[in-house]
């Protein structure tokens, strides 16, 4: 692949689009490159960068509504909804340590690739949050999709599809979000637990309580002089509201502890940006999405680290990057009706396995009638999903 | 009116065996008749809640099963017959208003809830079963459903998942796509598909989150998985009146700048509080211009706590009138207006519609200003509700059904404030769907290219275009491959 081309504006990333239509080459798309190393490798001949769309283009706080060009970085976006004490409500991670690489994640590369943090659990995803879309199709055309208000049925939801299509349906250049305001306070109760499968039980016991837990993770390891392995639940809210709800919840599990704001704060991040998971350097990263009592046999199906989220149906895994180690993943994907991801690996590894799960053969047949709906001449991302698509 | 396609000849005349070919799929059984096709007993089946339209179909089908429904698509997609899905036939858009050559798929006999499941915080139930009737089988262990559409005694999930149903809580818990892990997704072609999963955000593209809200144009859905939620220990309403439109609307943005996310927000102009007080004696204070019921949850001292610092803000704003509920049932007066609102107006005029746009909430007072010039111009009463939160606005237009230029008004008045809406930065509907009700309004919002693409999308699903027809796209433009052949005007 060519270095990217980085159009300053929405106009010339259609020109370039049109331009690879005409030349029949295929491009590669990008924010800032900070996830180009999650699922498989791009083949193109030529790179797009939509990093020359920045800035905020309409931020409403009393309307809980904020648009931004798709380059924009997610902490030039956090900067300023906190300054109205506002956040983003799924929490995205920072990939940065993960997949190496200085620059931020744009606001689109973390809706095309739909990455949630701990908050998803209660409050939903990237996806739930996108209220409009503007994006180019593969005939160059400048579309709009969903709006700037916050309940719309509006047609056919494009921002849905868009979100989590890995660039491979259109290229995002500006996005609407809802926002809400950030808690006032936030406070974690950890609970040390025999073995995973009690630790689930404590964290559908946390979700299942009355109590409003933003977060449940089940850490193998422990974390920060807390010895493994550790339930933690978290709690966002008003400051006499965490305080309350904290000590209900603490009460119903023998050895809880509270967990304070600061260092709260630094266990969630650990989670979210997947330093919680301990993976070295040289490791594959595999994520596994199921029903969260599958939890703690997902996490056992490989010989390395775990990391579960999402009141333990999200499952993060470290351990070799073979090929033996993935096929093993895929089976007890399969054993637990459960999503997987290849989420970080060796390109010749990601490139050689499917890193997603397969599609049953009518939905792949739609699947690439839509695709061609939307890039008819398949230029947008080849093979980033799928070998061959 | 909304012009409807011409039946195909071929498919009229071959009703008869259509008829029996369906009743070889769904045969006769314990819950009575497989396939409707005498005109007697079609009659419910003609309309929905979009009650202005009527036609009988050429037939109803009432399978039980999934293979079932997967079989009268196979052969309907086979025979090129036009299929109008249909639920509880509660839709506002006129979602399931059938065509005169279509069968209409009936859910409501697929009515079981198959799994319920705590630890995860899910449900598997089938299409036809009720909304509420999700909640009443998990609030027993403390539970509910979130989304909770006004029609939710009625209104079933699957109709639900078609049209994305919103409801008066959505400011917290979201939408009907952000409360679902799955769906058992049976297309045109009869094949079956398990889309999601029973976790969230499943690998892939967002089949789950495309399908939602899809009007019934890219396939049917037999079964649904649901995210359940617990319930808070407890929720409290209170009312603030003020004597002012853009003063209430203040009160909101001052309401939500401070943090608090109540659970729910809802607007009454003056005249939905007139009509509701009359209709339910809920107390209503009958000197506002505009009032607020705001409820919020948590233990009893957070309740206290959240209402103490609401009413502050809101006495900043020099309400009329407030009012905390001290309980229960006193929430339960103060929701009783509110709830009731559409029998209220209904009472008071023979007729109505209900319109369903979404504004920015800044917008509010300059577009309730500009309806009620529109109400005189008109010569037609609307009374306003609005989903404050999230500024989705519900204008009730009050006409004579038995005056045709009466409806007729109200259909154009309907549309400019639906025009009105999108000029302000909202967008046709927020709730109810698109259905034949706003089809023509469709280029008001997008351009013809994303019409286009939207339609290819379609296309990608439905190649005959035989899903729920003339509904959700304007008949120009449509692709040849969907045939509708038009009476001349």
């Amino acid at each position: 692949m060519s270095a990217a081309l980085a159009p300053p504006d929405e106009a010339g990333i259609a020109a370039a689009v049109l331009a690879a239509a005409a030349a029949g080459e295929a491009l590669a798309i990008e924010g800032n490159g900070s996830k180009a190393g999650l699922l498989r490798p791009v083949q193109a001949a030529r790179g797009i960068s939509t990093r020359g769309l920045t800035g905020i283009t309409l931020y409403k706080p009393a309307e809980l509504v904020l648009s931004a060009r798709a380059g924009t970085p997610i902490p030039e976006i956090e900067a300023a909804l906190a300054e109205h004490g506002q956040h983003l409500i799924a929490e995205p991670p920072d990939t940065r340590a993960v997949f190496g690489g200085d620059r931020p994640a744009t606001l689109g590369g973390i809706v095309a690739t739909n990455l949630s943090g701990p908050r998803r659990i209660s409050w939903g995803s990237m996806r739930d949050h996108v209220l409009g879309v503007r994006f180019v199709n593969g005939q160059g055309e400048i579309l709009r999709s969903g709006g700037r208000v916050l309940k719309n049925v509006t047609g056919l939801d494009l921002c849905k599809l868009l979100s989590g299509s890995h660039g491979t349906l259109g290229i995002l250049t500006e996005i609407t979000l809802k926002v809400l305001p950030a808690p006032e306070a936030s406070a974690t109760v950890a609970v040390p637990v025999a073995d995973l499968a009690e630790g689930v039980r404590v964290l559908s016991a946390g979700l299942g309580s009355p109590f409003g837990v933003s977060a449940a993770a089940l850490l193998p390891d422990g974390h920060g002089g807390l010895a493994g392995p550790l339930a933690v639940l978290r709690i966002e809210d008003f400051a006499g509201s965490v305080a309350y709800r904290c000590e209900k919840l603490a009460a119903q599990f023998p050895g809880a502890v509270i967990v304070a704001q600061a260092p709260s704060q630094a266990l969630w991040r650990a989670v979210r940006d997947l330093d919680a998971l301990g993976a070295a350097r040289a490791d594959a990263i595999w994520r596994l999405s199921a029903r969260p009592t599958e939890g703690p046999r997902l996490a056992a199906c490989l010989p390395g680290r775990a990391l579960l989220d999402w009141g333990g149906g999200l499952v993060w895994l470290a351990a070799d990057p073979t090929e033996a180690n993935h096929r093993a993943v895929m089976a007890a994907a399969a054993a637990s009706a459960a999503s997987f991801t290849l989420f970080r690996a060796p390109d010749a590894l990601r490139a050689a396995v499917p890193v997603i799960n397969a599609e049953p053969a009518p939905l792949a047949a739609i699947a690439a009638r839509v695709k061609a709906a939307m890039d008819p001449g398949l230029l947008f991302n080849p093979g980033r999903m799928r070998s061959g698509a | 009116m909304i012009r409807l396609p011409d039946p195909k000849p071929e498919v009229l005349a071959r009703a008869p065996e259509i008829v029996a070919a369906l009743r070889a799929i769904v045969p006769d059984g314990p819950l009575g008749h497989g396939v409707i096709s005498d005109a007697h007993r079609l009659k419910p089946y003609e309309t929905d809640g979009l009650a202005a339209y009527r036609q009988p179909p050429l037939a109803v089908v009432l399978p039980t099963t999934t293979e079932q429904v997967a079989a009268i698509l196979a052969y309907c997609n086979r025979m090129g017959v036009r299929v109008v899905p249909r639920g509880a036939g509660t839709s506002l858009s006129g979602g399931a208003l059938p065509l005169a050559d279509a069968v209409v798929v009936g859910l409501m006999r697929m009515n079981r809830i198959l799994d319920i499941d705590y630890d995860n915080r899910l449900a598997v139930v089938q299409a036809g079963v009720t909304n509420i009737g999700i909640t009443k089988a998990v609030e027993g262990a403390g539970f509910f459903y979130a989304p909770d559409p006004s029609s939710q005694l009625a209104c079933m999930i699957g109709g639900n998942v078609m049209m994305n149903s919103g409801g008066a809580h959505c400011l917290k818990y979201g939408v009907t796509a952000n409360n679902l892990l799955g769906l058992t997704f049976v297309t045109i072609a009869g094949d079956v598909i398990k889309i999601g999963g029973d976790h969230p955000d499943a690998a892939g593209l967002d089949w789950l989150g495309l399908i939602t809200g899809s009007e019934g144009q890219l396939g049917l859905v037999t079964e649904v998985t649901v995210r359940i939620l617990r319930g808070p220990e407890g929720a409290r309403a209170m009312l603030a009146a003020f004597s002012a439109n853009d003063i209430a609307g203040q009160a909101v943005d001052a309401i939500i700048g401070s943090g608090i996310i109540p659970v729910a927000l809802e607007f009454m102009d003056r005249p939905a509080i007139h009509a509701c007080e009359a209709f339910a004696h809920a107390g209503y204070p009958l000197d506002a211009e505009a009032m607020l019921i705001i409820e919020v949850e948590g233990s009893v001292a957070e309740q206290d706590d959240m209402l103490s610092r609401i009413r502050d803000i809101c006495a900043r704003f020099h309400p009329i009138s407030m009012k905390v509920a001290e309980s229960a049932e006193q929430s339960a007066a103060i929701w009783k207006g509110r709830k009731g609102a559409f029998g209220a107006v209904g009472r008071i005029s023979p007729d109505y519609l209900c319109m369903d746009g979404t504004i920015p909430t800044s917008q509010l007072p300059f577009t309730l200003r500009r309806i009620q010039e529109m109400s005189a111009q008109y010569g037609l009463q609307v009374a306003n509700i609005f989903h404050a939160g999230d500024g989705n606005l519900h204008p009730l237009i009050m006409f004579d059904a038995n005056d045709a230029d009466s409806f007729h008004r109200a259909e154009a008045f309907g549309a400019d404030i639906l025009r009105l809406c999108v000029e302000v930065g909202g967008c046709l509907t927020g709730e109810h769907g698109v259905g034949v009700e706003k089809r023509d309004l469709m280029g008001v919002q997008f351009s013809a290219r994303e019409l286009d693409q939207q339609r290819a999308l379609k296309t990608a699903f439905d190649p005959q275009w035989l899903l729920n027809p003339a509904k959700v796209f304007p008949l120009d433009g449509l692709p040849a491959s969907a045939s509708l052949p038009m009476a001349a005007e």
